[in-house]
């Protein structure tokens, strides 16, 4: 079977549950961490930016209304799917990090583990940030988080796979949705996630991946009426300066990059509520009329 | 506007023999051929300047409409408002052409555009399906003329049309204009979803024109199949052929499915491509639409700010 034909892949971007090219029909060379040729990967355009947001926003409401107990199952069936395919992200990896194959494969241990880890936060992240209130008259005073809305994600630059997972799975598990801007150099490992989220039971448009120039995608989603907030994690401190500026034209929610030097290591939930909103809601408990009644 | 047939194509509806003949006798549509060119004309690329006039064009061509069973009066209010000024924040947006309301809601509409530009145009007949006697369907269209309506857009009876009784629906528009009077325009409603074939809607088409309709739409958007490219450009053909034989200009008007600013500007090139330019004004051209309008405003504010603009920055109707 020596003289078979290879099979290559044709990487797509994956928005609003489908694997479109770009709308512009660019795609751009990807290679590996020494330089040899991988695959060519679409190079996305401010109209694939349009359509993403178009589909995270028709997408919000559902996801946002799934009980936090349904994201943590979909999100913990992202993670059984990743297992499976295993073997492909821990290539994947190698080839865009220039890892070898255990270090790899660690690396794509740690970015299963930290979806089932965000998975299990979905239903606990209420009571810890938010909860009863005390205050001084006949009420119930209950805080609670809810999600920003549309979030656009810069991925970070040079961790492709646990990286993109460590900002991705935050934003949604909280119920956001999210445009992920895959990182530049290697986008392939964000491109195959987007084929487990398809086979999961993620909603489309939940996640949408983009890949191209960071800087030419990331520029009109920071000025999108329509898009709530921007993590910036994957800018270099020129651009995320413009973007800071641009985003702040239409008050989006912004979250600068921070340094991260181990991606391996317990995130916090710092990540979760960058892009939860606090609702406080004032409920009378007292007697509310002449006959004492109370509720 | 004669309520009689002009006189080049009089002797037609002279009896239902010869209607039919003459709707029978006229060519075929090539259903391949249609779609294909309706295709193609799709795939212009309008922008920047171009886009800018087309939207205005359109958005100034819109029949703003509900047609709800729960339309309350402050709802027909707030689209009346809405239609004089699409957008409040940038008062260099063109008004729309007209709001589109049931005959029982037509003196509140004309109470929210009065002393504007914007016109209060109302179904009649029995809409949508124009399942009634002929005195009922006129009793509607004389009520919301007396209520100010200043157009009629009335059902065909698909009924009779489709059982070939031509004659029948030829009267039945005849009466309905009759009813309008002078003041009231009327726009005659095909519901091209329900005829099947492109050889009916040509021949509704005439049938239309010939009992004096002054505009002819597609369809009352309550059925699957609504305006299609292929369907108004079929139609845009016979009020070009139409003008071309008896000198009279009839409108056209697609109506449902139509909610992007892309499908809008679409239909625009149709009309220049097809009819000419005589029908880029909204005296003969309307989009009977309600979702269409805010998306033409996002359009617009993307085009003056370089910003993508988001349903929050337009009302929710």
């Amino acid at each position: 079977m020596s003289d078979r034909l290879s099979v290559f892949k044709t990487y797509k971007l994956y928005v609003g549950g489908k694997f479109p090219r770009s709308e512009s029909g660019r795609v751009y060379e990807v290679t590996d961490a020494k330089g040899k040729w991988l695959a060519n990967a679409p190079q996305s355009s401010r109209k694939d930016a349009r359509d993403a947001v178009v589909a995270a926003r028709k997408a919000f409401g559902g996801w946002a209304g799934a009980t936090a107990y349904n994201r943590g199952q979909v999100l913990y069936r992202v993670a059984e799917m990743l297992e499976g395919r295993r073997e492909q992200f821990v290539r994947e990896v190698s080839d865009a990090e220039g890892l070898g194959k255990s270090k790899a494969a660690a690396v794509v241990d740690a970015a299963v583990d930290r979806w089932v880890w965000y998975a299990g936060w979905t239903d606990k992240i209420a009571q810890v940030v938010g909860g009863g209130n005390p205050v001084a008259g006949p009420y119930f005073n209950l805080s609670s988080p809810e999600p920003t809305g549309v979030v656009a994600i810069l991925a970070p630059q040079e961790s492709s796979f646990l990286g993109l997972v460590s900002v991705l799975a935050p934003v949604i598990a909280t119920g956001n949705t999210a445009i992920v801007i895959a990182s530049e150099k290697s986008p392939l490992p964000a491109l195959s996630l987007g084929e487990v989220l398809a086979t999961s039971d993620v909603p489309g448009g939940v996640v949408n991946v983009l890949s191209g120039r960071t800087a030419e995608i990331a520029a009109p989603l920071a000025a999108h009426q329509d898009v709530n907030a921007i993590d910036l994690a994957g800018a270099d401190d020129v651009l995320a300066k413009e973007l800071e500026i641009a985003a702040a034209d239409n008050l989006k929610r912004v979250l600068r990059p921070q340094p991260v030097d181990d991606w391996a290591a317990t995130p916090g939930i710092d990540r979760m509520t960058a892009f939860l909103e606090t609702k406080t809601v004032w409920h009378p408990t007292g007697s509310l009329g002449a006959s004492g009644s109370s509720y | 506007m004669p309520t009689t047939a002009p006189h080049a194509l009089a002797d037609v509806t002279a009896s239902g023999s010869t209607l039919r003949r003459f709707l029978h006798g006229l060519p075929g549509v090539d259903a391949v051929g249609l779609e294909a060119r309706a295709a193609s004309l799709g795939t212009r690329s309008i922008k920047t300047t171009a886009k800018a006039y087309a939207i205005d064009l359109a958005i100034s061509m819109v029949d703003l409409t509900t047609l709800e069973g729960a339309d309350t009066p402050g709802k027909v209010r707030a689209l009346g408002a809405k239609a004089v000024h699409p957008d409040p924040t940038d008062r260099t947006t063109p008004a729309t052409a007209a709001v589109c309301v049931y005959p029982d809601m037509v003196a509140t509409a004309k109470e929210a555009v009065a002393g504007s530009t914007v016109k209060v145009a109302s179904v009649a007949t029995a809409f949508p399906a124009g399942r009634a006697a002929l005195s009922v369907k006129l009793a509607d269209v004389r009520e919301a003329v007396a209520a100010g309506a200043d157009e009629i857009d009335m059902v065909i009876d698909r009924g009779a049309f489709l059982a070939g009784n031509y004659l029948k629906v030829y009267d039945e528009i005849t009466a309905v204009k009759e009813a309008c009077g002078a003041s009231a325009r009327l726009k005659v409603i095909f519901e091209t979803g329900e005829l099947s074939t492109y050889d009916n809607i040509r021949r509704a088409s005439w049938l239309g024109m010939l009992a004096g309709a002054d505009f002819i739409k597609t369809s009352t958007g309550k059925v699957a199949v609504n305006a299609t490219p292929a369907n108004t450009l079929l139609m845009l053909e016979a009020v070009r052929d139409f003008r071309a034989q008896t000198g009279v200009q009839v409108g056209v008007k697609p109506a449902g499915g139509i909610r992007t600013s892309k499908d809008a500007i679409k239909f625009l090139v149709l009309v220049n491509e097809t009819a000419g330019e005589d029908w880029l004004d909204n005296h003969w051209f309307r989009f009977g639409a309600s979702s269409l309008l805010n998306d033409l405003l996002m359009q617009r504010q993307k085009l003056a700010t370089g910003r993508y603009s988001g349903p929050d920055y337009v009302t929710v109707d």
